[in-house]
């Protein structure tokens, strides 16, 4: 499964690397990162068709989150769509209630709870 | 003719003591002069009966140019000038007469009709004096109480001036206190826009040591398994990893620290004290928290940040809370205008705020660019005056750009210099001389 991590802190990579540390080892699970929703986009052009979840933080410079998942949700409607979860700091129901309004499937709030994700990701995998 | 002169004298002080009956020179003079025209009655008698009429007179005569000079001497008298002066003829007369009859005893008898006329007339003259000495005390009475009037009414001013006075310095002082509390309010005020950005700004770094650390908790119980099974390579791999993830929590652990460290010191009062300081490390910093601030009291609000900071720039040598007030101000307006553009702009309008840092001469210079409304002409010249401001009521102080121009200009001896074009975006050069 290929999932797609957005977000501005570079540190976010080396941390979903080791947190899926045995899936990524058992090839259940293929990272890929971009620092920015403009990236993002870019990285979806070309390989949208494989790209099974995005995640993406909310609160960037440039292109927000809700902006990008707008985006994608416009741009890349061909079934199956991508799962879509958003990720952000603040956890407040302002963002929450754009996102899901926007077609976002879930909503996960920093600091995130890794095995609550994990549990997440079976689900869409099963 | 001796009896004229005394008289004369006598009937002086009688009147002298009359004429100050009701004033305060009456306790002081009152009964010197009441004893003064007893002793002339004294006198009159004495010389009068033991001496000749010529040396009665000479006497009499001396006796009163000495007590009118005396007189005319005393501050106190003053008012009686003419009076006292007045006397002066009967004196002279009185002893060129007694001298006359003296020396030419003869000559005298022949003719004393004139000498007595003469002594007569001066006596006379005395009391048509009087009239006008009475004239002129009164005038002199009528100027002194005038003058104690305008002196009542200087005096009433004064105190009225006074009073004014000290109102107005009380009021200086009250102005003072309330720019002071204004110019706290304004450090508070950015302070508060501050706080949501600063909780940002910590939060993440706080996130990657929970995390990196639950994670490298995770790695040592597989580096145990791995140990068990005799997988040498594996652990090494897990060692390096556990290393780096700490080396990870120490590098976000003092991302946390700097930034309430930066926090303190933008709340705690201004030292002034001068020290090298890197300016691409306070404009990064303020950069990014300006914007979370912003984010955080706005979703909708969004912006590109581009920083161009010069790798290669100086320690400069500045109040690095003061000169990152102004930054913080600066990015702040930068935002401030680009969502102000947005608002009405179209859908594709790109908001991009970018900050450069460079090396001029002996300078450094901040640049701070913005695709927000612009500065309209009219307005050019006010804006870095204290209280102008363009937001709604109770959004600004109005002292932000003010309190930067004191700081760069006065304080740092820097200058700030704006090109700005109505609709198409602003840009603040600052320059900080490296001294």
């Amino acid at each position: 499964m290929k999932v797609l991590v957005v977000d501005d802190e570079e540190d976010v990579q080396p941390l979903f690397l080791q947190r899926f540390r045995k899936e990524v080892r058992n090839g259940e699970i293929e990272f890929t990162f971009a620092r920015s929703g403009e990236e993002a986009l870019n990285y979806l052009e070309e390989k949208y068709s494989e790209v099974v979840l995005i995640l993406s933080d909310i609160n960037m410079p440039g292109m927000s989150g809700i902006e990008l998942l707008s985006h994608i949700r416009e741009v890349f409607d061909t079934p199956p769509p991508p799962v879509v979860m958003m990720i952000t700091a603040y956890g407040d129901d302002e963002n929450h209630r754009q996102a899901m309004e926007k077609g976002a499937n879930d909503f996960l709030t920093k600091p995130l709870d890794f095995n609550l994700l994990k549990e997440k990701l079976k689900h869409i995998t099963g | 003719m001796d009896f004229f002169c005394f008289l004369a004298a006598f009937l002086l002080l009688l009147r002298l003591r009359r004429e100050i009956r009701f004033s305060q020179l009456s306790i002081k003079w009152g009964r010197m002069l009441l004893f003064g025209s007893f002793a002339i009655v004294g006198l009159y008698f004495f010389f009068h009966e033991f001496f000749d009429d010529d040396i009665s007179n000479i006497v009499a005569g001396f006796l009163l140019v000495g007590l009118i000079t005396y007189l005319r001497k005393e501050p106190d008298f003053k008012a009686f000038d003419i009076l006292l002066f007045a006397h002066y003829p009967l004196a002279i007369v009185a002893i060129f007469n007694g001298f006359t009859e003296l020396a030419f005893s003869k000559f005298y008898a022949e003719n004393d009709d004139y000498f007595q006329i003469a002594q007569l007339v001066a006596f006379g003259w005395i009391f048509a004096r009087l009239s006008t000495s009475k004239k002129q005390r009164e005038e002199i009475k009528r100027v002194n109480e005038r003058r104690s009037e305008l002196e009542a009414l200087v005096a009433e001013r004064t105190v009225e001036l006074t009073q004014q006075k000290n109102e107005l310095q009380e009021t200086i002082k009250e102005l003072q206190a309330t720019q002071a509390q204004l110019i706290q309010q304004e450090k508070l005020a950015s302070l508060g826009e501050l706080t949501a950005g600063i909780a940002h700004e910590i939060q993440n770094p706080l996130n990657f040591v929970n995390n990196f650390s639950e994670v490298s908790m995770e790695l040592i119980d597989e580096m145990q398994e791995e140990l068990t099974k005799g997988d040498t390579e594996e652990v090494l791999a897990i060692a390096s990893d556990i290393k780096q993830n700490l080396e990870k929590i120490r590098h976000h652990g003092k991302r946390a620290d700097g930034i309430v460290k930066g926090m303190l010191q933008h709340s705690r009062a201004s030292s002034n004290v001068k020290e090298p300081t890197n300016i691409n490390t306070i404009a990064d910093e303020y950069f990014r928290l300006a914007y979370h601030g912003l984010r955080a009291k706005d979703k909708s609000f969004n912006a590109e940040l581009i920083a161009n900071l010069d790798a290669e720039l100086p320690m400069a040598n500045i109040v690095s809370q003061d000169v990152g007030r102004v930054l913080l101000n600066m990015f702040t307006n930068a935002f401030y205008a680009v969502h102000e553009r947005k608002k009405t702009a179209g859908p594709e309008f790109k908001p991009v705020v970018e900050v450069s840092t460079r090396q001029v001469a002996s300078a450094i210079e901040v640049r701070i660019k913005d695709n927000g409304t612009g500065i309209p002409d009219s307005i050019k010249d006010k804006i870095m005056q204290p209280f102008f401001t363009t937001k709604p009521a109770g959004e600004g102080t109005g002292l932000g750009l003010s309190l930067s121009y004191d700081i760069i200009v006065k304080a740092h001896k820097g200058t700030i210099n704006i090109n700005s074009a109505e609709g198409q975006g602003t840009e603040f050069v600052i320059t900080l001389p490296l001294k």
